[in-house]
């Protein structure tokens, strides 16, 4: 087996007495499209600053296409590709001269500059717009260039931190159509954070993070196996009876969801002619859902990331008010 | 937004460019230093609301003030010497003045809007960044300088290759550590609105204390002591003397106008004193440095 491109070992970041990072260690193998997924707050921006070299550990440590990043700090950059959340363009030179002071701070090499350019910027489509002052265009559009930008340099690991928060879901997905395009074309290993569950499903591994530890670490379709069973939603022609009847007939717990008969059961498809067989009540309608990243999330931590991240809202506010009483 | 599809020969490249990036070294912060002072011109180029804005201060002092305060002020001046032509070297040193402040300002805003942060991640020392700044804040600024420079005729100041290029480098030298100056302060200062009121505050006072709109001679203690403190002084001095000794006035009346840095009765030497002003530029440049280099 090759080395692993990203590798970290029981990392802590505390802010003060904030433990945001609280002891986490994983792998990413190169190639692969790694994800955190976890609700604002859960301490994945933190661990990307880190492997960013942006911010050091409070303990542990982490490695980055083979070097520390505490130790080799300028190796690290050299081999890492960046998009922020927030955008980090300047918005009055246009798109080109965005890109040529990245490679003159990178070091591209001047014969190389000109068709890496061009590469880059038609697999993110904004060859023809290369001229025109980053100031016009779109919230997209920008986040385009920065992804172009993020791999002028040819990083081995390019690290995209909430790639498409703020944007419309029309645009998301369309980030995310250059996304799987360039892992296609680039022989790199994408690292990216997101609280969007739909997104981490384009990733080849996903680990959960909530409290600053993972929960969990696996691919999104043995993640989703291990919640176990479908989610199955009837009408029927009088549906308290028809719950009274499954919990006697099948020993399911059956409850009224968004106007439906809902429950879990596993294998959903083999169960559901049983269920038509056996029901005396009429059923109307039918419909079985495989188990989403949302239940994954919901199965590990008890509760789903919405309400995730009001706690975490909560809690920081808990905190600043004692913080502010303390002085 | 629709989804846009890439060029038809896109399709063509699909074997990746190989970019080998070098190691860290002496060219490559080169090549940074190069690319940051480029930046500055490019979006001084960009921005001429900025040039003519920064402009409208001196030439109001050279023209208003200088006629205005002219016929009241001039009598105190040597027969045949204008008040204009008198506080011509102090405009000259206002015009850079705002200009390099600006230049400095610009990485406040870099910190706003994020740009700052994709230079800070980068693989090239910090030192690469600061230089690169403060030379692009010089440039900028003298360019600012040589529009009144050109306007040398009106303050019936002779068009002379030797003395053009002794201001212009005087020039440099004040916007360099002028703008070294502002970069130190945007290393802690983060907000604009902080940034701009502070640097205002006391750049004004530095100006008014350099003795760009009076002689140096004749003044209060108090006042001649504050002005003797005022780095600006070391600079504005040599470029009085620049200019008055390319004029046709006699000796005696030369050293009543510009009589240069005097300490305890002893005279400055014009090198020293451009010596004072270049050592400064480089401890403020150092301290942005070290500065930046603790920034994230």
């Amino acid at each position: 087996m090759t080395e692993p491109v990203v590798l970290v070992h029981d990392l802590v970041k505390r802010y003060g007495e904030v433990e945001a990072v609280r002891g986490i260690s994983f792998e990413v193998q190169p190639g692969e499209t790694f994800g955190f997924l976890g609700p604002n707050g859960a301490g994945k921006s933190t661990t990307i600053k880190i492997l960013c070299t942006l911010a050091e550990p409070t303990k542990g440590s982490a490695r980055v296409a083979g070097f520390d990043v505490v130790k080799q700090r300028d190796m690290v950059r050299r081999n890492i590709g960046l998009v922020f959340q927030d955008t980090t363009l300047d918005s009055y030179l246009t798109g080109e001269q965005n890109l040529r002071f990245h490679a003159d701070l990178y070091g591209v090499p001047r014969a190389q500059l000109q068709p890496r350019m061009r590469q880059v910027l038609d697999m993110v489509g904004l060859w023809d717009r290369r001229q025109a002052e980053v100031a016009t265009y779109s919230g997209g559009m920008k986040r385009r260039l920065e992804i172009a930008r993020g791999l002028l340099h040819a990083p081995r690991v390019l690290f995209l931190d909430e790639p498409t928060v703020g944007l419309d879901p029309q645009t998301r997905s369309s980030i995310w159509e250059y996304i799987n395009d360039l892992k296609q074309r680039e022989d790199i290993t994408i690292f990216l954070t997101t609280h969007y569950m739909d997104e981490a499903e384009n990733c080849d591994r996903i680990g959960i993070i909530d409290h600053g530890k993972i929960v969990a670490i696996d691919t999104p379709e043995n993640l989703k196996a291990s919640v176990g069973t479908d989610r199955v939603q009837i009408s029927t022609a009088n549906d308290e009876a028809a719950i009274k009847e499954i919990k006697d007939t099948f020993g399911l717990d059956a409850a009224m969801h968004e106007g439906m008969v809902t429950f879990n059961v596993e294998e959903g498809e083999h169960f559901v002619p049983r269920l038509f067989a056996e029901l005396k009540q009429q059923i109307r309608s039918v419909s079985v859902a495989r188990p989403s990243l949302d239940d994954v999330f919901m199965s590990y931590t008890g509760k789903t990331i919405r309400d995730a991240e009001a706690t975490v809202g909560d809690r920081n506010r808990a905190h600043m008010m004692a913080f502010r009483r303390g002085r | 937004m629709a989804i846009e599809v890439s060029s038809p020969d896109a399709e063509q490249v699909t074997e990746a460019i190989r970019v080998s990036v070098p190691e860290a070294g002496l060219r490559q912060d080169l090549r940074a230093v190069n690319i940051v002072w480029r930046r500055e011109l490019i979006r001084f180029r960009n921005d001429r609301l900025r040039m003519v804005t920064s402009l409208v201060q001196p030439i109001l002092f050279l023209f208003v003030l200088g006629t205005g305060l002219g016929s009241l002020a001039g009598h105190g001046l040597p027969h045949g010497i204008d008040f204009k032509t008198f506080i011509y070297p102090g405009v000259l040193a206002m015009s850079v003045l705002f200009t390099a402040i600006f230049a400095a300002a610009s990485i406040v805003w870099d910190r706003e809007f994020g740009f700052l942060r994709e230079m800070l991640v980068a693989p090239v020392s910090r030192s690469a960044l600061v230089i690169g700044k403060c030379l692009g804040g010089a440039t900028v600024a003298t360019f600012q300088g040589l529009v009144i420079l050109a306007l040398a005729g009106v303050a019936h100041v002779p068009y002379d290759l030797g003395l053009f290029l002794t201001v212009i480098g005087e020039l440099l030298l004040l916007s360099f550590t002028l703008t070294a100056f502002g970069v130190m302060m945007a290393g802690r200062i983060k907000q604009m609105q902080a940034f701009m009121a502070l640097t205002q505050m006391l750049v004004m006072p530095l100006f008014f204390l350099s003795g760009a709109l009076y002689p140096l001679n004749g003044l209060p203690a108090w006042l001649s002591v504050l002005t003797r403190l005022d780095p600006l002084t070391y600079i504005v001095s040599p470029m009085r003397h620049a200019v008055f000794s390319h004029l046709n006035i006699p000796p005696q009346a030369l050293h009543q106008i510009a009589p240069g840095v005097t300490w305890n009765g002893w005279e400055v030497p014009v090198g020293l004193s451009l010596g004072m002003v270049a050592l400064m530029g480089a401890v403020l440049l150092g301290i942005a440095i070290v500065e930046f280099r603790r920034t994230e």
